[in-house]
């Protein structure tokens, strides 16, 4: 009976709690410094409009937060909204009619004139209405390197891969790492990608990614990336860190020569205190091929089934691609903005040089918008072996790629 | 079937004749209902419901009517990361089984020798017990930290060319867990196994002084055999732990070196969850649940198959 009225009573508080159209309970995994910082933007923009933001952080990297929620609203307790990276992962929940449709919103907002580059509105889109609204640009063709680990071994800093790979054999002698690698699967894999449109080119890229041509995968020009690979995990042989900001912090340091990893690492810099071009250079697409992937974050509404949460959910999503919110919030975060219309004259050089990359139109899709999650999780343990197990050769771990593309959906 | 169909027609035939068999002990039957309930349900027909939809291309959602045969089970035996977690599973398995009964029964006969300070020691060793895996998994991650662990503070002691690192060593890496594993588990069963010596009559022990037989030998020839439903026990315990290690290699290795120190389990967590794979996941399921079905129907037909013979 104590049971029944326990259960009772607390259906009766979620629903008192649900009609109180102000609150908006939102998830996301965004935890570290910078992070906090850039969500806090958020919450006080929407508490300024008299909604109150309810911080749903759920600490670890995406991979243990999406599980949570995606089982949320799957599992009949949605949130209002939720970050996630747009692109395939959500695809099935929005065929179940689980989510909310703001293309009323982006209507309103011309999202699809503000929005640079639109493949981003794309991938919010499915049969031609709105379901997320994007928030940031992050990209992972990114290298950094250390001043001091350079000085240290008395070679100029590279200023492309090929040098890169050359100096390694001097950063060695003077006892540095020459590759910084942090050692979970989505660096392994993320890292490899990186390689992968230096080395390969964006055509090549495109072929495998978008197209899913097996044969490209197991091809000559692939096996030149799968090389390059090889010889990479070779100069990461001595960093046996896990995470990827340890993995910068010997960067920082000056124990590691560079890192391949996302623009989300300056950040880590910044915190750090280090000047770009100064203390540290970065290299978008390891100063081979130009081009960033316009991956990033973005939002979902959960359908609630109640009007007025609905129209603040609409609210929120309106706020998140306001000009101001976008301009704090990306500054905090190191990200770039979704709009090509603000001005981010505070940027710092490396963002500078993304913008100017992004302005170009140099720009590729992200793995997250083309591969689905099963894909992507087949190739991150595939590299993950590749990076990890040195008598793994080229060639197999490229038989094996090539089967993942072919068997891809 | 042909079991019950026998022993439906026995209880018919019993019921003709004492027609009230049905409602005696009326309220032990009522009383057991939810359980039934439970067993049927969750146990039976979700297992069902998972092997059903491993046959199925279900990714995020499940699909019931998306029916592709063989390809999840196809792709699973296919797919290095399983094979190396199901070899993982088999070493850590029969060392974690070997060596628990072992440590254990051993730290249980020392303990009934009749000791000064019994329960401070049993304390001790059935303290780890009380952490979590994810806590008991940091610990040893620790503890077995080039940097900061074992090989360290040997090294400085002046051993410098000492090295054990078996987490970072994808050749040993499955024996790092396991140490944490059998720090965890022993002091468990030693407690049950402490239990079943208590439980054996002291005269037995009189006897046994009588005949001139030594202790040793009366541990091995004697106490063990009587002490069969107390291993049985046991065994169930491990081998249960054994099958679901998973949050011991998230908390020390995540899986790492590379895929080496890999579990099933953790295979299935992640198919399921992160790789949106459902179908992926629940074959895989169902292959773990195969393999304990292999170990217990064997098991479960000399244990129980027995008697109805008699």
């Amino acid at each position: 009976m104590n049971f029944m009225k326990a259960t009772t009573a607390g259906i009766a508080f979620c629903a008192a709690g649900a009609v109180s159209a102000a609150e908006l309970e939102v998830t996301h995994w965004w935890t570290s410094g910078g992070e906090a910082a850039a969500v806090a933007e958020f919450a006080k923009a929407l508490d300024a409009t008299g909604h109150t933001w309810v911080d749903g952080a759920i600490a670890g990297s995406g991979g243990t937060a999406r599980p949570i929620i995606i089982s949320r609203i799957i599992g009949g307790d949605p949130m209002h909204a939720t970050q996630l990276n747009h692109g395939r992962q959500a695809e099935e929940l929005i065929e179940a009619g689980l989510l909310l449709d703001i293309t009323d919103v982006a209507e309103a907002g011309g999202w699809k004139d503000i929005i640079n580059p639109s493949s981003l509105l794309d991938s919010c889109t499915v049969d031609g209405k709105i379901y997320c609204a994007p928030v940031n640009i992050h990209s992972w063709q990114w290298i950094w390197l250390s001043h001091k680990a350079y000085e240290d071994a008395g070679v100029p800093v590279p200023s492309n891969w090929d040098e890169y790979v050359a100096s390694a054999g001097a950063l060695e002698a003077a006892g540095k790492i020459p590759l910084a690698m942090g050692q979970q699967a989505w660096q392994s894999s993320g890292a490899f990608g990186v390689i992968n449109v230096a080395v390969g080119g964006v055509e090549l890229w495109n072929k495998i990614n978008v197209q899913k041509d097996a044969e490209a995968a197991g091809g000559a020009e692939m096996a030149k990336v799968f090389e390059a690979a090889a010889a990479a995990r070779a100069m990461a042989a001595n960093s046996n860190v896990q995470d990827w900001n340890q993995a910068t912090n010997l960067v920082i340091t000056g124990q590691a020569g560079g890192q391949i990893m996302g623009d989300w690492a300056q950040g880590e810099f910044q915190v750090a205190e280090q000047v770009a071009g100064e203390d540290y250079t970065c290299l978008p697409g390891l100063g081979v091929n130009e081009v960033i992937s316009t991956g990033g974050d973005a939002f979902y509404f959960p359908k609630q089934g109640d009007a007025d949460i609905e129209a603040a959910q609409k609210e929120l999503a309106a706020l998140l691609l306001s000009p101001e919110v976008q301009v704090n919030f990306n500054l905090k975060k190191g990200s770039l903005p979704v709009r090509g219309d603000i001005d981010l004259t505070a940027a710092n050089d490396c963002m500078k040089k993304g913008l100017e990359i992004l302005a170009a139109g140099n720009i590729l899709l992200s793995g997250d918008q083309v591969l689905s999650a099963d894909t992507s999780g087949q190739i991150e343990d595939l590299m993950v072996e590749f990076w990890n197990d040195p008598s793994y050769s080229a060639a197999d771990a490229q038989a094996k790629y090539a089967q993942i593309i072919g068997d891809a959906d | 079937m042909a079991v019950t169909d026998g022993a439906g027609t026995e209880s018919a035939r019993t019921s003709a004749k004492r027609p009230n068999r049905l409602f005696k002990n009326m309220t032990a039957k009522l009383a057991s209902i939810p359980m039934v309930f439970t067993a049927l349900v969750v146990f039976i027909g979700c297992t069902a419901w998972t092997i059903y939809h491993s046959f199925t291309k279900s990714r995020l959602l499940p699909a019931p009517d998306k029916w592709v045969g063989l390809d999840q089970y196809e792709r699973l035996w296919s797919t290095r990361r399983w094979l190396v977690s199901i070899e993982n599973l088999a070493i850590y398995g029969i060392c974690s089984l070997v060596l628990s009964l072992v440590i254990g029964f051993t730290l249980a006969a020392l303990l009934d020798r009749k000791i000064r300070g019994e329960g401070i020691f049993r304390t001790i060793f059935l303290y780890p017990f009380a952490l979590s895996f994810i806590v008991t998994g940091l610990v040893w991650q620790w503890v077995l930290n080039p940097q900061f662990g074992i090989q360290s503070v040997v090294q400085r002691w002046g051993w410098e060319s000492f090295t054990f690192d078996p987490l970072n060593n994808a050749d040993i890496v499955i024996y790092g867990i396991l140490i944490a594993g059998i720090w965890q588990g022993s002091g468990f069963i030693m407690v049950i196994m402490l239990a079943g010596l208590r439980g054996i009559d002291e005269d037995i022990w009189k006897a046994t002084r009588v005949e001139g037989i030594p202790v040793w030998k009366t541990y091995i020839v004697v106490i063990i055999p009587m002490m069969r439903p107390v291993f049985v026990t046991a065994l169930v315990l491990i081998a249960a732990g054994i099958i679901k290690v998973y949050d011991l290699v998230v908390a020390q290795t995540s899986g790492g070196p590379g895929i080496s120190s890999e579990v099933p389990a953790k295979y299935v967590i992640e198919k399921m969850f992160q790789s949106q794979n459902l179908g992926q996941g629940f074959a895989a399921s169902t292959m773990m649940l195969l393999s304990v079905l292999v170990v217990l129907i064997p098991w479960a037909y000399l244990e129980f198959g027995g008697k109805r013979r008699d």
